[in-house]
């Protein structure tokens, strides 16, 4: 039976993942921006919701700071992207690798010094320990199940967002092919500031709901953006629900490793699951790629 | 006041200078054609109407107004659109949603997906379909319908013959009357002399950056075209 609860709990635990993915997912599909600075952004959602929920008079639930701080990281990476992105998203894949990379350094130390390298936790309360027994080996945490649930939601209004409003249709247009975007009268340096900031959007949620659940410190951002990567290419570029599915795959490739051989080997045994469907299926596995 | 003026406009790619100080001017209700062989400049000149690109020297004014520092999407707003050259439409879009992407701007004016089906009845079954599965007649209908859904003052077709049987070439110019009907003025880029210049109502002639012909069809012989094509004087 505990089998059966690893599997449980990695599928879970693939929505956290596609909380951090979807972002990454997004950016590179709306400007072909390989952002190595997402998982640092996205712990530094977490730090934000630590300022959020550590300052004023009032300690508050860390789930209440998630819309506060969803904004300001809108807000961010609206202003990063138009203050600095753009610049070089059309100069080439290899300077935007250099200048996100800079950025992944930047953050990483600047949290480290404001915040130390110690691990830190954003806490709930009883909600942490609450779940839902199924039998004897078996119960499900309510914060996993919260997370998960939420990741679903999130892909799904980012689809009904990309396919059925105006600017879901700008931001499709712009990545089939973005001069001709811009000549239909689109201003393609708004909609990629607008795509990094509902990437970062995303990704607090994702980086508030990994402070609920587990601790976290500075240099966590790099180990976030592997996961995401690896969640983007088992699920198939362009496609949200494939990286969900890349996502629960990395997750349950990660606690059934754990189970079997012992928690080392949870990380090797996700990348081991990894290499493989990046062997058999380059393209991923809910591929949606169209050319001209 | 003229629709469109370009004054000593000079454009270059790095190094590579591909205009020289041209001078044009185009009337509102005009159906201008550009000729010339492969990278005689007329391509480039498009895009530095549309925007895409800047001149070093020389201004390009539009009704009168400067508008060489506006990007390509303010310049939609004023009323410039573009069929590209290659047809460009989204491939991941259906036909419907490459219509509403050329009406992203909201410039008012008598253009809607229902009139382009009207002019374009071949798109109307296709309406749902992806764009990248049209065949490249289908596609360059799209590609006028897109740039008309911005209901533009100025239409900039960059060869829209290009590798679509004569049939189909055809058709797509028998749709100019109805253009023109709408209010727009077009400048069109062709390498295919032939069937341009039986609409045009004005022809330049490019060679190597310069203009070395213009005037209307009926004026010019054909052997004076042909040189000027050519650059045999």
């Amino acid at each position: 039976m505990e089998w059966v609860s690893a599997i449980i709990q990695g599928i879970l635990l693939g929505g956290l993942y596609a909380l951090f993915a979807v972002g990454l997912s997004l950016v590179f599909g709306t400007m072909r921006l390989t952002n190595l600075a997402h998982g640092d952004l996205t712990v530094l959602s977490t730090y934000v919701a630590l300022i959020i929920v550590g300052s004023g008079a009032v300690r508050f639930n860390p789930l209440y700071s998630i819309p506060i701080v969803m904004v300001i990281m809108w807000v961010l990476g609206y202003a990063l992207q138009r203050g600095l992105l753009n610049f070089i998203v059309q100069k080439g894949d290899v300077q935007g690798v250099i200048v996100t990379f800079g950025i992944s350094i930047v953050i990483m130390n600047a949290l480290q010094e404001a915040f130390t390298p110690n691990s830190q936790r954003l806490p709930v309360g009883e909600l942490e320990s609450r779940s839902i027994t199924i039998s004897d080996q078996l119960a499900i945490g309510w914060l996993p199940l919260i997370i998960f649930i939420l990741a679903v939601v999130v892909i799904a209004v980012l689809q009904l967002f990309m396919n059925q409003t105006k600017m879901g249709r700008a931001f499709r247009a712009v990545s089939d092919d973005q001069e001709a975007a811009r000549l239909m009268g689109i201003n393609t340096k708004h909609i990629w500031a607008v795509a990094m900031g509902v990437a970062l959007l995303i990704g607090a949620i994702g980086g508030v709901m990994m402070g609920i659940r587990t601790t976290f410190h500075p240099m966590l951002g790099s180990d976030r953006l592997i996961f995401a990567f690896e969640a983007v290419i088992i699920g198939g570029m362009g496609s949200s629900w494939g990286t969900l599915l890349g996502g629960v795959i990395l997750g349950v490739a990660q606690l059934l490793g754990s189970f079997a051989f012992g928690p080392a080997w949870a990380t090797l045994c996700g990348h081991v699951v990894f290499v493989v469907i990046l062997a058999l299926r380059p393209q991923g596995l809910l591929a949606k790629t169209v050319t001209a | 006041m003229s629709l469109l003026q370009l004054e000593g406009v000079s454009v270059y790619y790095e190094d590579f200078q591909a205009l020289y100080d041209l001078d044009v001017t185009i009337e509102e209700g005009e159906i201008f054609a550009c000729i010339g062989a492969n990278g005689a400049g007329k391509s480039t000149m498009l895009k530095t109407v549309a925007g895409v690109l800047t001149p070093k020297r020389g201004r390009v004014l539009f009704d009168g107004q400067p508008i060489d520092h506006l990007p390509p999407y303010k310049r939609v707003e004023l009323g410039i659109s573009s069929v590209p050259e290659g047809r460009r439409v989204f491939p991941s879009l259906t036909v419907h949603e490459n219509l509403l992407i050329g009406g992203y701007r909201n410039r008012k004016g008598s253009w809607t997906t229902d009139g382009v089906y009207d002019l374009f009845p071949l798109l109307q079954p296709l309406k749902k379909r992806q764009a990248a599965g049209l065949s490249g007649g289908e596609q360059q209908a799209l590609a006028i319908g897109r740039a008309l859904m911005a209901n533009p003052r100025l239409i900039l077709m960059d060869e829209v013959s290009l590798g679509l049987a004569p049939v189909v070439i055809k058709r797509i110019y028998e749709a100019f009357p109805a253009l023109l009907k709408s209010g727009c003025t077009i400048l069109v880029v062709e390498q295919d002399v032939q069937h341009v210049l039986t609409v045009a109502t004005h022809v330049a002639c490019f060679l190597e950056g310069r203009i070395a012909l213009q005037g209307a069809p009926s004026e010019l012989t054909s052997e004076q075209i042909t040189a000027a094509y050519f650059g045999v004087y």
